[in-house]
């Protein structure tokens, strides 16, 4: 049998245990809403302003994706280390590196570059919390649309890896995109998209 | 003279009373008072129209057969030439951007898009399935 102080240490160490666990994990979801990301005028006045304009703001049924539903990973793991590398942004916070709508226009083809290639290695993880290949009804899309997403929705139904990502693609659609983008694109080895086989 | 100053009498008392009557009578175009705002239109969502919208007359800029609604033209970006652009139509099956809007305004041939061409929608325009507001007789050329 287990003695009277280690019974009373083991309950000490989980009530502590739960009490230290779930205030991390709280302050953590904390820094995980939109009212914490825009508390930060670099992004209140430039990227949510033009998040407003778009449907991943507000769309016919009123489903709303908010900075974190894209920009931080869901996943424990890959949200820990996020969260770990976001700390460089309170550096820049600290030093002004975008603190004016000018210097955040100079950035901006840099950090969307980023973000692209974030989503590109990660075979764009972050959409597909919401959007998957699998769940498209491509009888409800434009003929275009449904004409481009038809082959990797049928890689996937077939347990196949889609040959294409979402960001390849859909870039600029909830921010605007940076002035030279298609050029930087076009010129970086992960981000080039091979031209489509013409018919 | 008696006669002059009864002229000039009469022509102000009609020149004054000229905007008095006609503000009562006329209508706007749309139906309303002059002083009225016009009534709001029910919204209608921009036409997809397959294989493009015919030209009423030659010169005329193509209409725009697909919602504009998520496309921006700013000072840093066009979004019109993800499609439309001479390096991406073929590869988005899209119309390429007229000859015209190659030329200089001295008549000279560019590797790119004028300047001069470069906010589309200043020519171009998306199309409601709305009926007119006033009535127009227009007829194309054909």
């Amino acid at each position: 049998m287990l003695g009277k102080p280690t019974v009373k240490i083991l309950l000490v160490g989980v009530v502590l245990g739960v009490a230290g666990w779930g205030g991390f994990n709280w302050t953590l979801e904390l820094t995980n809403t939109e009212s914490f990301c825009i508390s930060c005028h670099e992004m209140e006045e430039n990227v949510y302003q033009e998040l407003q304009e778009t449907v991943h703001f507000t769309n016919r049924t009123g489903v709303r994706a908010t900075c974190p539903d894209c920009h931080v990973p869901k996943e424990w793991v890959y949200k820990i280390k996020r969260k770990i590398q976001a700390s460089n942004e309170l550096y820049h916070k600290l030093m002004g590196t975008i603190d004016t709508p000018e210097k955040f226009e100079e950035n901006r083809l840099h950090m969307a570059m980023r973000e692209w290639k974030r989503m590109k290695s990660t075979d764009s993880r972050e959409c597909r919390n919401c959007h998957q290949f699998k769940s498209m009804n491509l009888e409800k899309q434009d003929s275009r649309s449904a004409e481009r997403h038809d082959p990797f929705v049928w890689d996937e139904l077939d347990g196949k890896e889609p040959g294409k990502t979402c960001i390849d693609c859909h870039k600029g659609i909830a921010h605007s995109l940076p002035e030279g983008w298609e050029e930087a694109v076009n010129a970086d080895p992960l981000l080039k998209v091979e031209a489509e086989p013409e018919e | 003279m008696k006669k002059f100053i009864l002229t000039m009498l009469m022509g102000l008392a009609m020149a004054l009373s000229i905007p008095m009557t006609a503000s009562a009578d006329v209508m706007s175009l749309r139906g309303h008072a002059l002083d009225d705002s016009a009534k709001s239109v029910a919204k209608k969502k921009q036409m997809k129209v397959k294989g493009g919208i015919e030209r009423s007359y030659k010169l005329q800029p193509p209409m725009i057969p697909h919602s504009i609604e998520k496309d921006k033209i700013t000072l840093k970006t066009n979004t019109c030439l993800k499609c439309h652009s001479e390096k991406n139509f073929k590869k988005e099956k899209a119309p390429k951007l007229g000859d015209s809007h190659y030329l200089d305004r001295d008549g000279k041939k560019l590797k790119t898009m004028s300047s001069r061409r470069y906010f589309c929608n200043q020519c171009h325009a998306p199309q409601l399935n709305a009926d007119p507001l006033v009535d127009n007789v227009f007829a194309g050329a054909k």
